[in-house]
């Protein structure tokens, strides 16, 4: 039951089959079983068993709120839970229990979603591998995959079982984790310059990262505020519909979302690709990209050439300048957004008593970890008089070609791009850690944060089941809304068997 | 420090002569001081600052001054600008503080249509520019009472730029010497209020009171067209009466609703501008010409003994009656400006821009609040003159005075006195005596009807002017028999006593 897609499991709960407490329990004691893989930061079992209790009720009055309504889910730790803690991964935030919802997690919850718990991530969502929290990293569930155990058999003997594991990619691995681990059928994720799709990606599940201003941000605990949105992790590109249909439209409260109504849509069951015209972007052809990831790429571009779609080589020219670009924009608004963190109102406050710059300084450096530091002093060197002009405001012009390239493209007949996610499949966790924060992700988000520059685009990825570890491909087309899941979901259908692949 | 003091008491005076007379010793200044003799009031607007002279003791060059100002005044509004927590004066600390005041991770900024509407009257009645886009920007820095580590705020691109702004000065003994200046306005930008904290110096503590934080605030720059104490303070008691004649503050410095930072610096003429000092929180009117007066003393004082000034930011200790450095503000401070990336740019819109089918609740039409702003001071006092046929001077200290228009008006309406009358009954005799027992005029014994009573009889001539006097004289009398008195008065006439009999009667029970 555990490994259905959130439809299925839906229709289950309606027709009786199961009831959402059963469910939930089925759910919990997964978690508990899978506690090694370190994906949930909190367990909130008592508020998710009541939620189940409600939803039960509901289901047996006849008064279900819909496709949601007792699915057990997950959030990542850097949203906003009432009364449940949220740390984001922190020592600044141990301990803090927030007394309001994120207009996301209530609108979750609004549709009787029952929460299992708060998920792991980077610490502040700073990273790429979910191995930087304060909570330890996460631990990738194909790292126990019969094939992933088999390739290491091949490889180095008398190797502790354990000491090889991947990682799970991030900053939203414990989510990922979580939802790939068959322990929720739905997780919220940020992305800010792939932190949803990447660790989707590594993980063998969908992630979705909307357009930015077309889900709340209100309540997401902020990394880069221009860029971030909430991330759906899914087992199939269907339930990231569903989910998205439920969180989509504007929010008051979040003056960045777009005021439009949003027309709720559903996936058609099959496509024609014969009006399609697919992008293969050129600068993506990285030297750095594995060859096993190359062949999964042109091997899904291939397939939709047959089935009589058009499929052209098109130019982003400023892909290479991006990753700099946003790191000067990310840690200018990082530096920003962490100011608050000062041990006043609310977090860890240290012992020092002598003056308030002393009790500052020292809850800062408690409360933050090397990267977040790191990523302060870098933003606030960038957002310093003398070097606006030349590093921030230029950054923004860079970002704005960045854009443009996309419009462009995609002005020109191009309905969708078709790119990988990541340069090679999940790495073992000892080699990804001989580079540090910085490096790694400025390698790792490299297809992934233009996209989250440019604002405008939608993305996806989808896996591909057949691999030893997951690989991704990543679908990016411009605001239709539908277009994306469509496609991703024609990659599916085509290429994934929609059933359990981890087995 | 005591001997600046010394010579400041009798240095004073003189400079404020020297403010007169520097009109009549330069070519603009003396068209100005002499027009002004002539026609009461109505000078020539000075489009260029007036320098004031001062000469100083050692007979060395003359110094000229030029004062800038930055006045920060709170909007009335119901909620706060960014956050829907409520706007209260001595609320109980921390009682009115949203999520989003408190800086309380993952929660937005959203704007307040009626600061909005607040800027776009204020900058509309400053005869500013309304700019149609503005932006918001986050200005950095660590400090107690501010949650978020830095404060939103308008710097690139503010909500109205190039207005001006005339207001009144003596330039004699005579209340008749009246002159208007004006005073450029650089800009009106939208921001938010600190927090304000309380030093606990016995327990080496500070306690932080959030609730006027995020409190909007109007930022109505002033530009160095200033030259002494008097004029600022006259610059910013008509921004008072214009800030609440449009209902946009209540410019009530006494409870912090208008503060005033003041840029001072010193030059001699024709030679370029001095370096400037910022004289922070300025919240009396009383100290405002005061503590400018005494920092151009100051700096010409240095200036004259060799020494340099430094570009620092000082406050003014009413006690002391002087300026000193403030320390925690030395050194340049570097702000890092972002763009407040929460916030979309602003935009408003007159008739011919707005687009078709726009919802009226979210969007801003400057044409119409143009077409609904109040009546403002200068017209009224235009009306007052018009009407009553009273001097200019009177008109300005109808409505400098709290109150005191309502209530000549009310006086008006239930006599039959000549209005020259009333004016100078109000204005000389009433409000002396409001002066004399240190009483507001809405504390003030003498109701309106009271009053108008008074002068009825006097305009009967059924009393004396100055039997009618000793009514209001309070050294020998109750207050509260003032108008038990009157109504003796008045029966006393109704019986067609004489006159001498009234007075008899006033005295005694005045001597009681």
């Amino acid at each position: 039951m555990l490994g259905r897609t959130l439809r299925e499991v839906s229709t289950a709960l309606k027709q009786g089959h199961i009831t959402p407490t059963e469910l939930c329990q089925k759910c919990l004691s997964l978690i508990k079983k899978t506690k090694f893989l370190n994906a949930y930061i909190t367990v909130s079992e008592e508020v998710a068993l009541k939620q189940a209790e409600e939803s039960e009720k509901r289901y047996k009055k006849g008064h279900s709120l819909g496709d949601l309504d007792g699915i057990p889910v997950a959030v990542k730790d850097n949203f906003s839970t009432s009364s449940i803690e949220t740390t984001c991964a922190s020592n600044m935030l141990k301990g803090y229990v927030p007394p309001y919802n994120a207009t996301v997690v209530q609108k979750l919850l609004d549709k009787g979603a029952v929460l299992m718990g708060k998920t792991n991530l980077d610490e502040f969502a700073m990273g790429s591998g979910s191995t930087d929290g304060v909570f330890g990293p996460v631990k990738n569930p194909w790292s126990y995959s019969k094939q992933y155990r088999e390739k290491r058999k091949q490889k180095a003997h008398g190797e502790n079982e354990d000491s090889n594991w991947l990682i799970t990619g991030g900053s939203s691995g414990g989510s990922a984790a979580a939802v790939a681990a068959f322990t929720c059928f739905a997780a919220l994720g940020s992305d800010t310059g792939g932190s949803t799709r990447n660790p989707a990606a590594h993980c063998g599940v969908v992630g979705f990262k909307p357009s930015y201003g077309l889900v709340s941000r209100h309540g997401l605990i902020p990394l880069v505020n221009s860029m971030d949105v909430p991330g759906i992790l899914t087992r199939c590109v269907d339930d990231a519909a569903i989910v998205l249909g439920m969180l989509a439209g504007h929010d008051p409260k979040d003056s960045t979302t777009i005021q439009d109504p949003v027309k709720p849509f559903t996936l058609p069951t099959f496509a024609d690709v014969n009006k399609l015209c697919i992008g293969i972007p050129k600068e993506y052809l990285a030297p750095e990209l594995s060859s096993e990831v190359r062949s999964f790429w042109s091997k899904a571009a291939n397939l939709f050439e047959s089935e009589g779609a058009k499929v052209i080589e098109v130019s982003l020219p400023h892909t290479s300048y991006s990753i700099v670009c946003y790191h000067v924009l990310c840690t200018s608004e990082v530096a920003s957004n962490m100011a608050r963190f000062d041990g006043l109102e609310y977090g860890h406050r240290c012992d020092i008593n002598v003056s308030t710059e002393a009790m500052y300084a020292a809850t800062r450096r408690e409360g933050f970890n090397d990267v977040v530091r790191g990523r302060i002093l870098s933003g606030n060197f960038f957002l310093l008089k003398e070097n606006y002009e030349n590093y921030f405001i230029k950054a923004q012009k860079v970002r704005r070609l960045i854009a443009n390239d996309f419009v462009n493209v995609f002005n020109s007949g191009v309905d969708v791009l078709l790119t990988p996610t990541t340069l090679s499949e999940a790495v073992p966790y000892l080699e990804f850690i001989k580079e540090d924060n910085r490096t790694r992700s400025a390698q790792d988000d490299i297809f992934t944060q233009a996209v989250n520059m440019a604002g405008e685009n939608l993305t996806s990825a989808i896996p591909e089941p057949h691999a030893k570890e997951p690989e991704q491909l990543h679908v990016t087309s411009f605001s239709y809304l539908p277009m994306t899941n469509e496609l991703a979901g024609i990659i599916e259908t085509f290429v994934v068997t929609k059933r359990p692949y981890w087995t | 420090m005591a001997a600046l003091v010394v010579r400041l008491s009798c240095l004073g005076k003189r400079w404020v002569l020297a403010c007169i007379d520097g009109g009549s010793r330069h070519g603009r200044g003396a068209a100005i001081g002499l027009t002004s003799r002539r026609k009461r009031g109505q000078s020539s607007v000075a489009q260029q600052p007036l320098i004031a002279v001062q000469k100083s003791r050692k007979g060395e060059r003359e110094w000229a001054a030029v004062v800038g100002l930055e006045i920060h005044a709170q909007i009335s509004s119901n909620s706060k600008l960014f956050s829907g927590s409520q706007v209260h004066f001595a609320a109980p600390p921390n009682s009115l503080v949203s999520f989003f005041d408190a800086s309380l991770p993952g929660t937005l900024p959203v704007l307040n249509r009626r600061c909005v509407e607040a800027a776009v009257m204020t900058g509309l009645a400053l005869n500013c520019r309304i700019n149609k886009k503005s932006l918001f920007d986050r200005k950095h820095y660590f400090y107690a009472d501010l949650p978020a580590g830095y404060q939103i705020t308008q710097q690139r691109l503010p909500i109205a730029v190039n207005g001006c702004l005339a207001y009144s000065v003596s330039v004699g003994k005579k209340p008749s010497q009246v002159s208007t200046r004006t005073v450029r306005i650089k800009q009106i930008q939208l921001e938010q209020d600190s927090g304000k904290s309380l030093h606990d110096e016995p327990r080496s503590q500070t306690l932080i009171d959030l609730n006027r934080a995020g409190v909007g605030l109007l930022e109505v720059v002033l530009e160095p067209d200033m030259s002494c104490g008097e004029e600022a303070a006259s610059a910013v008691r008509e921004l008072q009466l214009i800030l609440q004649a449009l209902g946009t503050s209540q410019a009530n410095m006494a409870e912090g609703q208008l503060r005033v930072d003041a840029n001072i610096s010193v030059h001699h003429p024709g030679e370029p501008l001095g370096v400037r000092t910022e004289v922070k929180n300025l919240n009396s009117a009383r100290f405002l010409a005061k503590a400018i007066d005494f920092e151009i003393k100051r700096q010409i004082h240095e200036l004259e003994n060799g020494r340099k000034i430094l570009n620092e930011t000082r406050s003014f200790d009413d006690k002391l009656g002087c300026t000193m450095p403030m320390r925690d503000k030395e050194g340049k401070q570097d702000y890092r400006f972002m763009p407040e990336p929460n916030l979309p740019p602003l935009l408003l819109y007159d008739t011919a821009s707005l687009p078709p089918g726009a919802d009226p609740q979210q969007v801003i039409n400057i044409d119409w609040i143009r077409e609904r702003l109040p009546e403002l001071p200068g017209k009224t006092r235009e009306k007052l003159i018009q009407q009553y046929g009273m001097l200019p001077e009177h008109s300005f200290t109808l409505l400098n005075e709290v109150g005191l228009l309502e209530f000549f008006q009310n006086v008006i309406k239930e006599t039959r006195a000549e209005p020259k009358k009333v004016t100078s009954w109000v204005l000389n005799i009433f409000l002396g005596f409001l002066k004399q027992q240190n009483l507001a005029v809405n504390e003030s014994p003498v109701t309106p009807s009271a009053l108008a009573e008074l002068l009825n009889l006097l305009d009967r001539k059924a009393i004396s002017s100055s039997a009618a006097r000793q009514v209001m004289d309070m050294k020998r009398g109750n207050p509260r028999a003032i108008n038990k008195l009157i109504g003796l008065v008045r029966k006393a006439t109704l019986s067609r006593a004489d006159p001498t009999v009234i007075k008899e009667i006033l005295e005694r029970k005045l001597s009681s």
